[in-house]
């Protein structure tokens, strides 16, 4: 060892190796002053409500506080596993989200393929502006529209229908037909929507790829197929891991808006049954067990499916 | 000469299928306008597509005339633009920190963030504490549960990660701590980003339902999508106003209830095409993993 590396360790030795937290918080303490409150806002409003989950363990009065209710084991989960409406629902939260994913999920990529080959610019920036807007749109507002373009008698649908000499179809009062209606509406609130990000991904791609492929004698179709689309494979891969993740979770507006008690055997999901039980039965913690239930499927789905994506060579979500 | 025809006869198809599927988009809403705006009689005889028939203002006269409706809007305008307001302002005080590498506990807060993107204590502990909280039937109850997006948080992060270092370095040189950094600096450079999760947060605070519906049984606090659900889908009919009127009898439900639509609509397609440019940009800095 040379003089000049035990003068350093020497001289190390008198300056502190670590400094306390202290430190560090005076250093930074705008920068934790800025923190203060979003920090709050996750403990207090995300992190108290996971607390809250207790509850399904517990016979809940709303009038005592959590802790000083008695605990019940899982008698609720017992019981919802016991009730027929539970099945109901989480089968039709599977379904409904399986066909929006069979349908709903090719559509934004068909659209930014389709988008991406238009020569003119500014009917790309309008029909993009049309496309965009239904997403913009409440589920109230959507269940407006579709309520009265589909309504019997007067709708646009059945208007159209009629005149060409069909009959009437109950597009909202019978289950199978109200199944189609309900993908269809979601894939028209959220194809062009989606399209952003594939559109990004393609706008990515090596212009010099097409160029080359061009000079090879390859038509648009081919160039399609043997460059656009291997070129967001990435992108479609990540976002159909995601969507499967996310199979067992289903927003509320939705469902509720679009349902009627004529197709409540298919559209009762469970975060209309969480509601219903829940908040309208005022019965708490068979409620609370049935969202604890369905959060602990999608967990499980969302690493399944990130797992497997990581094993097969693409990079997953984490 | 065959590669030019097959060229002109593939673009042709092109532009009809994106025609097709952009007009798909606009025109129920078309529909619904044009049904807003016609005759009781046009609407009975089936002949409203996309022209408005025998043109009448009766079904928005009526909507207007009906008082709560028109505070529900201002109280939905002032709730939205709040709620925007407080949303932007704690997204940007968390978003900011977190691209700080030297920050001590940077990785484990912004853990906790992210965790809460994948699981919650579902929608029961959520209205019990906002029961224990006491902000039920109060304005609170719709600013406060959904205060901050993860989602949105992460995109602005991200944003932030990109700008160069070196113009931050040079203001702490001016003697600048990290909050003017931020406001001076940092927030200036960002405006795209800022203007789209503004957007964000509005659209998403302009027709959230689900929060009303849970949370507000005082209809002086009903927001717009709430008011419109009882009048559209629930057909509770609108307010006795009305009823005591005596142009209800010349104005259809079905053409009331169109001109809701309308009514809650027109605010968002006067809004959203000149943030078109900015909500692209995001989307694309969104899906950059941070």
């Amino acid at each position: 060892m040379d003089k000049a590396n035990v003068v350093v360790s020497k001289a190390q030795t008198f300056i502190p190796q670590k400094k306390g937290f202290m430190y560090y918080l005076k250093r930074d303490k705008y920068l934790y002053l800025l923190l203060i409150f979003p920090v709050a806002y996750f403990v207090i409003f995300k992190y108290l409500p996971m607390y809250g989950v207790v509850i399904a363990f517990k016979e809940y009065n709303i009038f005592l506080p959590v802790w000083e209710s008695p605990w019940i084991g899982f008698d609720a989960f017992k019981e919802v596993f016991r009730t027929n409406d539970f099945w109901r629902a989480l089968r039709n939260t599977f379904m409904l989200n399986g066909l929006d994913l069979l349908l709903g999920f090719p559509a934004p990529i068909i659209l930014a393929i389709i988008i991406n080959e238009l020569r003119s610019k500014w009917f790309k920036r309008v029909s993009q502006t049309m496309l965009y807007l239904p997403h913009f749109l409440s589920w109230v507002i959507i269940g407006g529209m579709v309520l009265q373009i589909f309504a019997p008698n007067f709708g646009l649908i059945d208007n159209i229908v009629k005149s060409l000499g069909f009959e009437s179809i109950p597009f909202l009062t019978e289950k199978w037909p109200w199944v189609a209606t309900y993908t269809a509406v979601g894939i028209w609130q959220n194809a062009g929507w989606g399209m952003i990000i594939y559109l990004a991904a393609i706008a990515g791609i090596n212009s010099e790829l097409y160029e080359a492929a061009e000079v090879d004698g390859a038509g648009r179709l081919r160039r399609i197929w043997n460059i656009t689309l291997p070129c967001i494979r990435g992108t479609i891969i990540i976002l159909f891991i995601l969507n499967i993740g996310r199979i067992s979770m289903i927003g509320f507006d939705r469902p509720f808006i679009l349902g009627n008690a004529s197709v409540k055997d298919f559209s009762d999901v469970i975060s209309t049954y969480v509601y219903r039980v829940g908040l309208q039965s005022s019965r708490y913690n068979i409620a609370t067990a049935v969202g604890l239930f369905q959060s602990l499927v999608g967990l499980v789905f969302l690493t399944v499916s990130n797992y497997i994506t990581n094993k097969s060579g693409e990079e997953g979500i984490w | 000469m065959g590669a030019k025809v097959s060229n002109k006869i593939f673009d042709f198809f092109i532009i009809l299928i994106t025609s097709i599927s952009a007009l798909l988009c606009l025109l129920p809403l078309v529909n619904v306008l044009a049904t807003s705006l016609s005759s009781t009689s046009a609407i009975l005889a089936s002949k409203v597509y996309f022209l408005p028939v025998e043109t009448t203002f009766e079904s928005y006269k009526a909507l207007l005339r009906d008082n709560s409706m028109i505070w529900s809007l201002v109280f939905t305008t002032l709730l939205t633009v709040g709620y925007t307001a407080l949303a932007m302002l704690l997204t940007i005080c968390a978003a900011y920190p977190l691209t700080k590498k030297r920050l001590k506990g940077r990785n484990a807060i912004l853990l906790m963030i992210i965790f809460t993107m994948y699981f919650s204590g579902g929608i029961i502990p959520e209205y019990i504490l906002a029961k224990n909280l006491n902000i039920i039937n109060t304005v609170w109850s719709l600013v406060l549960p959904g205060a901050i997006s993860a989602y949105n948080l992460i995109v602005l992060k991200s944003f932030f990660t990109s700008l160069p270092d070196s113009l931050e370095e040079s203001a702490i040189l001016d003697g600048c701590n990290d909050i003017g950094v931020l406001f001076r600096i940092v927030l200036p450079l960002s405006k795209p980003v800022l203007a789209t999760l503004s957007l964000f947060y509005a659209v998403g605070k302009w027709n959230s339902f689900m929060d009303a519906l849970f949370y507000i049984t005082d209809s002086k606090l009903y927001p717009l999508q709430l008011k419109l659900y009882q009048i559209i889908v629930n057909s509770q009919g609108i307010d006795a106003s009305i009823g005591e009127n005596n142009m209800s009898q010349n104005v259809l439900p079905e053409s009331l209830e169109a001109a809701c639509v309308i009514f809650a609509t027109v605010p968002i397609i006067l809004v959203y095409p000149w943030l078109q440019k900015y909500f692209v940009t995001g989307i694309m800095v969104g899906s950059v993993k941070g």
